[in-house]
């Protein structure tokens, strides 16, 4: 018995390894990216966002050349990219996020405090009482329940008029629109921000102005409120297929990957990519 | 029924245009809901109970562009006039040759970017037409107008600026030489407003913003609001926290009406922008807030706010259909506002009054509208707060209806509501994504209402506040309707069925399945060869029929905003398409 079910199980794995070697598929000619033309550190049409970097030694490592496709990320964006079939990949995509399906996380960030060195505020906590005397910024998505964790969590202490909001999308028209918050940190427009880490921490670094980063602590703030995010690349739901092929390169080119991330700022947590 | 003829609608004559004989103006249909009140009733009357059997296409027409077909055609003379979604294409069809031919198509070329930006599907809703020209709104934030004849653009006018978040897709309307426009947007942080443009020129005349001091929201001594609730100074700034007013919201984007005999525009705006409810402590004036203003110099004559401090995105763009109607043996001036939030509003519209608010179908965030106050009765654990679960909450927040307006016909004395039974839950914790970051949002989803049904074409009492009759169907209506003198009432179903039924039984007479959903408003014309037609878009899209777009995701029950848990179904039942359907005996 024992013997022939083995026979037959290493029968079916053939004849779906045949199968799946079978399937009629046009060969990948190129690696088709879906990405925000004007967003940086995450990416831009000139190429010079992490993601950019990133989406370059996936490509380089499947020996394919990386074609983009440029779209605003907004509403709607998986929707008119990914899943209109503009393209096969989308990088920078929470490891939370069901839209689409996702490889393992690459790297781990978090929100962080944002000041100037010069204020020497060295908040740690949201629950630190200072809080309540500052004028605090943070972006702004939408109404529709939409809101990034730092407006929930102020809410929730009774911090409204202290809070300055900094649309998430900006002016398009000129370059980078969310790096607003950055500047009026640095122009001292607000005496702090709550700003996602990869953001903060790329345009802290050329900043006129010395500027402090500390991670939003707690992690989580109760009951389930998270500031850190696992961060990882998204294909089409059902693309097991390219999602493996992405999979592959990220794993082996993990060191690279550290390395992109840490050159451009982005404060990252453990736990993932080591 | 004999108080029914009575009621008489408000006889419309194209204010700022040449003064047509009522007869020939009532066989075009010149502006986006048929007439000044709103009505969307047209005294045609060939077709009827009778005969509407014998309904048959004439004509067919792809537009050439997917996406939502919301909004109705115009006719003017022998010529009909199609706006398409984003790219805003302009049609004039010929109706004099044999299946309608094109004569021109005008492309105003919107950008692009737009279409990231707007909420709910790239729609528009359609032009109006005045003084020898089309004049409608592109997704980009431009008013375009247009010469009738030639197709030639006349004039071009830049409201919104796309990069900052504004699109507009409401349909214009003209009183006394000018164009009425309100922008899109609320979730992006547009501060929502109204303006006044010159029908000539294009130029600006003026512009009430919907937050802010009073001078920005054009409100001075002749302002007189019924209910205390909304009286006082500067309420736009005061009854928000900080600054948080000019992150306001409350757009327009929805219907206007025009009273020639009080002089008065009524619209309503949006709900209230930037953060959820426990960030924005106060009324959030003048979010979800129905304004009458003078038409001249934009200023308020009254204004109520039909919720204070909006928790559930009941925004109330909702049409005001202005009838006058018996009440108590003396004809009142009223204005009849169909609610997102559940309940019909017959108010007085000299004053603002309400004289009678009932919910239409089931609603349970309030029980009752109290007529001294003009304040909701809440129930407080309907309330939604980020960090929390409530559940059940109805309606949702496509509402008990959304923009697809209703149709009045004075021979019944009846508002035909196409509704929607969709209740939702409150998920107050959801990682999400935009532009790069990951964010913390609250879901909703959505689910169909009780009773096994998910839309509804109510007949509607509005002076008894009841339901007279009804007809049920599976899927939300996202269709206007359209009533006629031919006591027949037509709208149009999500998965593509085209109906007419008896205006005062709501029995069904005729209906006929299109190529994809209807999400348009149904219209009726006198052809040149004398004719009763009647014309429909059919092309499934907007919030809620974007769920029958291949790239949107029903998997997941939050997508779009939650309302794919409510049609879960609709990609089964249609697909995309972009076509006007005419109908004649």
């Amino acid at each position: 018995m024992s013997f022939r079910f083995e026979l037959c199980l290493g029968v079916l794995i053939a004849i779906a390894l045949m199968a799946s070697q079978y399937q009629p598929k046009a060969p990948l000619r190129e690696l088709k990216v879906c990405a925000d033309p004007n967003n940086l550190p995450f990416s831009n049409q000139r190429g010079e966002g992490f993601e950019n970097k990133i989406a370059t030694v996936i490509g380089a490592d499947l020996d394919l050349p990386v074609r983009y496709t440029w779209w605003p990320q907004r509403r709607g964006f998986f929707r008119n990219t990914l899943n209109f079939g503009r393209c096969d990949v989308v990088l920078g995509v929470p490891a939370g996020l069901d839209a689409v399906l996702r490889t393992k996380p690459y790297y781990r960030s978090t929100y962080v405090f944002l000041s100037r060195r010069d204020r020497g505020l060295h908040i740690r906590s949201l629950d630190d009482s200072v809080l309540h005397r500052l004028r605090i910024g943070i972006h702004f998505a939408g109404d529709d329940y939409e809101n990034p964790p730092a407006a929930q969590a102020l809410a929730r202490r009774g911090m409204v008029a202290n809070v300055v909001g900094y649309s998430l999308y900006g002016d398009y028209s000129k370059p980078n629109p969310p790096a607003d918050l950055i500047q009026a940190v640095a122009h001292g427009d607000v005496d702090l921000a709550i700003a996602w880490g990869p953001l903060a921490g790329y345009f802290a670094r050329r900043s006129a102005v010395p500027l402090d980063l500390v991670p939003v602590s707690p992690e989580i703030d109760p009951p389930a409120l998270p500031f850190a995010f696992d961060i990882a690349a998204g294909v089409r739901r059902g693309d097991h297929a390219m999602r493996d092929r992405i999979q592959g390169a990220l794993d082996r080119h993990r060191a690279e990957i550290h390395d992109i991330l840490e050159n451009y700022g982005v404060p990252l947590l453990g736990g993932v990519g080591n | 029924m004999r108080w029914a003829r009575a009621v008489s609608v408000l006889l419309v004559v194209g204010a700022g245009v040449p003064t047509r004989a009522l007869s020939q103006s009532d066989g075009e249909w010149t502006m986006p809901s048929h007439d000044l009140a709103g009505t969307r009733f047209s005294s045609l009357s060939q077709i009827t109970a009778t005969n509407v059997k014998d309904l048959k296409v004439v004509i067919t027409f792809s537009t050439g562009v997917l996406q939502g077909h919301e909004g109705q055609p115009l006719v003017v003379g022998s010529t009909l006039y199609v706006v398409t979604p984003w790219p805003n294409l302009l049609y004039a069809i010929d109706l004099t040759k044999p299946g309608g031919v094109v004569k021109w198509v005008y492309a105003p070329n919107p950008s692009d970017r737009a279409i990231g930006i707007a909420c709910c599907d790239v729609i528009n809703r359609g032009a109006v037409y005045a003084d020898g020209k089309v004049i409608y709104n592109t997704l980009d934030g431009n008013t375009v107008a247009v010469d009738a004849k030639t197709g030639k653009e006349v004039w071009r006018t830049k409201l919104g600026d796309v990069d900052k978040g504004e699109t507009i897709t409401m349909a214009p309307l003209v009183v006394k030489g000018k164009v009425f426009v309100g922008n899109s947007g609320a979730e992006l942080g547009v501060r929502g407003y109204l303006a006044a443009l010159d029908l000539g020129s294009g130029k600006e005349v003026w512009r009430a913003f919907t937050t802010g001091p009073d001078t920005d929201v054009r409100i001075g001594p002749s302002f007189h609001p019924f209910y205390p609730k909304d009286q006082g100074k500067d309420l736009g700034v005061r009854t928000w926290t900080g600054d948080q007013w000019k992150l306001g919201g409350g757009t327009v984007w929805g219907w206007l009406t025009y009273d020639p005999e009080l002089d008065l525009l009524y619209y309503a705006t949006a709900n209230p922008g930037v953060w959820n409810p426990d960030m924005r402590p106060g009324d959030n004036k003048w979010s979800i807030t129905l304004f009458a203003r003078n038409p001249e110099d934009g200023y308020a004559k009254w204004a109520y706010q039909f919720v204070a401090h909006d928790a559930w995105d009941y925004d109330e763009i909702m049409e005001n259909v202005l009838v006058d109607m018996p009440v108590g043996g003396k004809t009142r001036q009223l204005l009849i506002h169909p609610g997102r939030n559940g309940f019909v509003y017959t108010m007085d519209r000299t004053t603002g009054e309400i004289l009678v608010a009932q919910q239409y179908q089931p609603t349970n965030w309030a029980t009752s509208i109290d007529l001294k106050t003009g304040k909701p009765v809440e129930v407080p654990e309907k309330r939604s707060h980020q960090g929390y679960y409530t559940n059940d909450i109805c309606p949702s927040s496509t509402g008990a209806k959304d923009q697809q307006p209703s149709a009045f016909s004075p021979h019944t004395g009846l508002l035909y509501i196409p509704a929607h039974n969709v209740c939702m839950n409150y998920a107050g914790v959801e990682a999400n994504y935009i532009a790069g970051t990951p964010y913390v949002g609250a879901s909703i989803k959505m689910f169909p209402g009780p009773g096994g049904y998910r839309g509804e074409l109510v007949a509607w009492d509005p002076l008894k506040g009841r339901k007279v009759c009804g007809v049920k169907e599976d899927l939300p209506l996202w269709s206007g309707v359209l009533a006629t003198a031919g006591d027949i009432v037509f709208y149009g179903t999500m998965d593509g069925w085209f109906k007419a039924i008896d205006a005062k039984s709501c029995a069904e007479l005729w209906k006929f399945k299109t190529g994809s959903g209807i999400v348009g408003n149904p219209i009726a014309y006198r052809g040149p060869d004398g004719k009763e037609y009647i014309a429909v878009y059919s092309g499934i899209g907007g919030w809620m029929g974007a769920v029958a777009f291949p790239a949107v995701s029903t998997s997941d029950p939050y997508t779009a905003l939650g309302v794919a848990g409510a049609v879960p179904d609709l990609k089964q039942k249609t697909t995309m398409g972009g076509m006007l359907y005419v109908f004649s005996l």
